[in-house]
């Protein structure tokens, strides 16, 4: 998903920080608030900013042929909101478009807005529809890890075909063609995305179950598996 | 082992299993098996658009592939490092919690 230094007309990469930025401001000042609010959830936040650190880094074949990498921001969608997720997500790929060339400073904001950005919200949402049809946190989980992944790949694929539609059939002919290269890649991927983020938060409710109860991930009454 | 761990370590397996098969079944394709999905996006956009140049270029770039990997492998291991700490830190608030419930009985 990562969007490669200079591979978005300028025009086109400054529409995206544009679209970034509030989201990456509101987020700054809702992490903020969270550490106030709740000092004790400091080191949970960072364990899930470290989840979307190692997750991110990790290429991994796919059936396709090629390989890819998980995004991790599931975790802390369904743990600490999405807005949180904008900057740690951010964070994230500034550190590869910094030491890696992987990404890019002027592609920063549109890869903020599929990773860090819709991502996080598609996690999220799924992770609520699922708790409200009466679904077990595990598949909740599951749901929200695995689609807020496809999501952000989704979001790529869009960028890119904007960008470049293709000479002939136009950007619908891109969607098909950058969808291609994302799209079935990701799939396994996702599943693997979403089965480790239930692993983690299995092992959450046996470690902080406060903390889970805290953030509603669990009910007062110890909910205990996941 | 207890209900809990079995499902813990069926997970993980299942993660193993969809990153060994593609491997195992040499599903790998095209000129360098298994590139990344990112490097095939920009290579796409090179050979449609050949007249489309990159206006910016990174800051620093990794002097070799070695080095690369390096640089994937500290974030890799940076993170994993944090999680593994975090879960050392809860694990052991949990059962410090759990002995002082007990004292109370």
């Amino acid at each position: 998903m990562h969007i490669a230094e200079g591979y978005l007309p300028p025009e086109q990469a400054a529409a995206w920080f544009v679209v970034s930025a509030p989201f990456v401001v509101h987020g700054s000042r809702a992490l903020v608030r969270q550490v106030r609010a709740d000092p004790d959830s400091k080191l949970l936040l960072g364990a899930a900013g470290a989840f979307t650190f190692a997750l991110s880094a990790l290429k991994i074949p796919s059936v396709t042929g090629s390989s890819s990498h998980p995004t991790g921001t599931g975790l802390g969608a369904v743990l600490f909101r999405p807005p949180v997720m904008s900057v740690l997500g951010g964070i994230v790929l500034l550190f590869q478009a910094l030491l890696l060339a992987h990404g890019g400073l002027s592609t920063l904001g549109a890869n903020i807005f599929s990773m860090a950005i819709v991502g996080p919200w598609v996690a999220y949402g799924s992770y609520t529809m699922v708790r409200r049809a009466g679904g077990g946190l595990g598949p909740a989980v599951f749901a929200a890890a695995a689609l807020g992944s496809l999501a952000t790949y989704g979001v790529t694929v869009a960028q890119l075909a904007l960008a470049f539609p293709d000479p002939v059939s136009g950007v619908g002919g891109a969607l098909a063609k950058f969808g291609g290269i994302f799209a079935v890649t990701q799939i396994p991927l996702a599943i693997s995305e979403g089965l480790l983020t239930v692993l983690v938060v299995r092992l959450l409710s046996r470690t902080s179950g406060d903390d889970l109860r805290r953030l509603g991930l669990l009910r007062p009454a110890a909910e205990v598996r996941a | 082992m207890r209900r809990f761990s079995w499902v813990n370590l069926l997970l993980l397996l299942a993660v193993l299993l969809l990153a060994v098969v593609p491997l195992a079944f040499g599903l790998g394709s095209g000129e360098e098996p298994f590139s990344g999905a990112d490097a095939l996006a920009e290579q796409a956009i090179v050979d449609d658009h050949p007249d489309y140049q990159p206006w910016f270029s990174p800051i620093y770039e990794p002097p070799s592939a070695e080095l690369e990997s390096a640089f994937f492998a500290l974030q890799a291991a940076l993170g994993a490092g944090l999680l593994g700490y975090y879960f050392g830190v809860a694990r052991t608030r949990q059962r410090q919690r759990d002995a002082v419930d007990r004292q109370r009985g």
